[in-house]
């Protein structure tokens, strides 16, 4: 897979999202639905953080999530399909 | 060629009047991405546009470069609120594809390499508002840059000029791409500041 772009692992969602869910974001497993590869949160490849984060697969870049920030809110989008959870944040 | 589009018109103005609410000028040129910079091949590269209908036109490199090209100036506005004056672009008018092409569609869904997609309204990718670029700044697109070619559409938000540009999908309902559907706003008209889906 061509990469070229630099990418952060996925612990750096965990002040992002820790924000949104109440649990710890980084105990959370993925399975990715196109290449089925598991893992942690923090072997995710996340680019961004403008205009979001996003988080891709480390094997084969399938979406994993989204995450859009602006004042006092924050859009969650889990997965690769449209419609975004908007959360207020502090 | 040389087009006198309201962006190169603008150049006069005081750069005040050319910033759109909540924007900062830059003279940078940042890099926004949403995942690896794909690696696209002239050899290779072909710019498809499929109607309503399903009928499909396509262009290799060599066709596109042999098209009517157009030096281009204008004020682009980033949805995370840099704008960058006076950026300088070459490639081919979007109206000059889709005079071949027979459609009543009124969307478009814009896909470039590496899965990555935005929609408008069709008619604002014709009248001389938005083009096929493969050049900036008297030098081929980079890749970081969305090279070897991009969309460009800048009287909206530039995530609406979708990088690694492969084709058109023309389309009776607007859809939401990858940034509108994880909230960005279906339109994003910058002196608007159709940021997100409330505004």
């Amino acid at each position: 897979m061509a990469d070229t772009a630099a990418h952060l692992d996925g612990n750096s969602l965990a002040g992002p999202l820790s924000e949104i869910l109440a649990v710890e974001p980084t105990a959370a497993w993925w399975r990715c639905p196109e290449c089925a590869r598991s893992g942690p949160l923090a072997e995710l490849h996340v680019y961004g953080p403008e205009p979001g984060l996003t988080a891709r697969c480390p094997g084969c870049a399938y979406i994993a999530l989204r995450l859009v920030r602006e004042d006092g809110y924050a859009w969650l989008t889990m997965g690769s399909a449209a419609g975004a959870f908007r959360f207020p944040t502090a | 060629m040389t087009s006198f589009s309201p962006g190169f018109q603008g150049r006069g103005r005081r750069p005040a009047d050319r910033l759109p609410p909540g924007q900062y000028p830059t003279e940078q040129f940042p890099v926004l991405s949403a995942g690896p910079t794909p690696k696209v091949p002239t050899a290779t590269w072909e710019f498809t546009v499929t109607t309503e209908r399903g009928a499909t036109h396509r262009w290799s490199w060599e066709q596109m470069m042999a098209l009517p090209q157009e030096d281009t100036v204008h004020d682009i506005h980033c949805v995370t609120r840099w704008t960058k004056f006076d950026t300088h672009w070459r490639g081919v008018p979007l109206d000059v594809f889709l005079a071949e092409v027979d459609t009543s569609a009124d969307f478009a869904v814009v896909a470039g390499h590496g899965g990555y997609t935005t929609n408008l309204p069709l008619q604002d990718l014709r009248d001389g508002r938005a083009w096929l670029v493969h050049s900036y700044d008297g030098y081929p697109l980079s890749p970081e840059h969305g090279g070897p070619a991009r969309l460009l559409v800048p009287h909206l938000y530039f995530w609406k000029s979708a990088k690694w540009v492969r084709g058109l999908r023309l389309t009776h309902e607007d859809e939401p791409g990858f940034w509108e559907g994880a909230g960005y706003h279906d339109y994003g008209d910058p002196w608007r500041e159709q940021r997100t889906w409330g505004d």
